[in-house]
């Protein structure tokens, strides 16, 4: 009997299974990999790459699939500017390839159907895929208490899972999403406009009432500065729970 | 060892900086900033550091009493465990062995401790990690007051252990008879977290 820490802790052969384009920069690969353990919504990898001269890399990225013990998971990854393995991932992976992947990790910023309170999530960016496997994770279980989300994008063509959040938006009255552009917004564009601030938040109805779990993940100043409204707004720091990634990617380069 | 197809790597890093990048590290020049919560934001007037075993206080210091404890400054490499390392990081304030002095004590009562920090955040460290000049509470980066958002006032470096192990707003500090685990540890990370043993989570040796 291995015990879950020992199976996340080692290192497993995973095969590309596809590779699909979710915007210009953003792609999404899916793996086989035989052994997973399973994952919460929200968890995250590590990937290991090996050059033929023995050179290793190693990143973390957050899973995008919903929570579960099936061997397929995947993967969304944003080409960071010069990204060593980010840049690998998005121009030379092909369906078939194999390579090294050891989790899940981080049991924090996860979210559990045993855990099944009010949800507030708020992304930036590439920051919604933990979030994504956390709302993918809700729907399957037929989770029941409110969630929001509300996710900023510089512009409309930058929307990650945009069908899917509209189809999950259509199909319950408990999920509620809400877009906002930061940079350019069509004409006749509904939902928001500029960056989130405290005034945005309240009129979305991103308040403490009720104690709700808050989820917050995007680039580093963006969670600083959404965590300290927050905060200020009467929601307690300990429900406030938050990924951030800094230039360099600390989280996903 | 699998080979990636195709993968050469790119941020090549010179023979010398290699050997300094414990396995499976990248080297930064940034210092990004990984917290589980809000950055939080202590006034100095509110300020104390403690130490403690069981229920007795070992000692206890005001922002003015911690400033005026004698003072070291270190320049050393970091790592976090989501892989980015810091070379020749540099800074300043109060070894765990000057602590331990000003308390009045020869040495630790026990060999474990909790790091208790403001949010919450707790950490857990053998004392072995912290003397000999090996740990120190931190109030100064690179000559400045360590800004919030890296830990300011206070947080714990212990430069020769993953970064977690470096608490941000470290309050308090209880010796404990038993190595039980802090926040990360209970949260899939590993115990001590050695980034040369590349210890980084749980089930890691």
């Amino acid at each position: 009997m291995i015990d879950a820490a020992t199976a996340a802790a080692q290192w497993r052969v995973a095969t590309v299974t596809a590779i699909r384009a979710e915007t210009a920069s953003v792609k999404t690969i899916s793996f086989d990999v035989p052994g997973w353990p399973g994952h919460l919504g929200g968890q995250h990898v590590d990937l290991r790459l090996t050059a033929e001269d023995g050179y290793v890399a190693q990143r973390s990225y957050s899973i995008a699939s919903g929570a579960g013990t099936s061997p397929q998971i995947e993967l969304t990854i944003d080409a960071v500017p010069d990204g060593e393995v980010s840049g690998f991932l998005h121009e030379e992976l092909r369906v078939g390839d194999q390579i090294e992947i050891r989790g899940p990790i981080g049991g924090y910023f996860a979210w559990s159907a045993e855990y099944d309170y009010g949800l507030l999530l708020i992304a930036g960016g590439s920051g919604i895929v933990p979030l994504m496997s956390m709302l993918r994770s809700r729907d399957a279980a037929g989770a029941t208490q409110p969630a929001r989300l509300l996710y900023s994008s510089r512009g409309i063509d930058q929307i990650i899972y945009r069908a899917e959040l509209d189809r999950l938006a259509a199909q319950t009255t408990q999920f509620t999403l809400t877009h906002t552009l930061t940079r350019n917004a069509p004409s006749g564009w509904t939902g928001e406009r500029g960056r989130i601030g405290r005034v945005m938040l309240t009129r979305r109805q991103f308040t403490p009432v009720g104690n709700p779990d808050v989820y917050v993940c995007g680039p580093t100043a963006f969670v600083e500065t959404i965590a300290e409204h927050l905060v200020a707004m009467g929601h307690r720091a300990s429900n406030v729970r938050t990924e951030r990634f800094g230039p360099t990617g600390a989280i996903r380069t | 060892m699998l080979v990636t197809r195709g993968f050469k790597g790119r941020r090549r890093e010179g023979d010398a900086d290699r050997l300094r990048l414990p396995p499976g590290q990248f080297l930064t020049p940034e210092f990004p900033v990984l917290t589980t919560g809000p950055t939080q934001h202590t006034r100095l007037d509110r300020w104390s550091l403690a130490l403690q075993h069981g229920g007795s206080l070992l000692g206890k210091w005001s922002w003015e009493q911690f400033e005026a404890l004698p003072q070291t400054e270190i320049t050393c490499d970091i790592h976090c465990v989501t892989k980015w390392s810091k070379f020749d990081t540099r800074w300043r304030g109060v070894t765990i062995d000057n602590l331990l002095r000003a308390a009045g004590l020869a040495v630790a009562p026990t060999g474990f401790l909790m790091a208790h920090c403001d949010g919450g955040y707790t950490t857990n460290l053998l004392v072995a990690d912290l003397i000999e000049a090996r740990a120190m509470i931190a109030t100064h980066f690179e000559d400045l007051p360590l800004l919030p958002s890296h830990g300011g006032p206070a947080r714990l470096l212990v430069p020769h252990l993953y970064f977690w192990k470096s608490a941000k707003w470290v309050r308090r500090l209880a010796f404990r008879e038993e190595n039980t685990p802090g926040f990360w540890e209970s949260h899939g990370y590993h115990l001590r977290g050695d980034p040369w043993r590349e210890q980084r989570y749980e089930g890691d040796r």
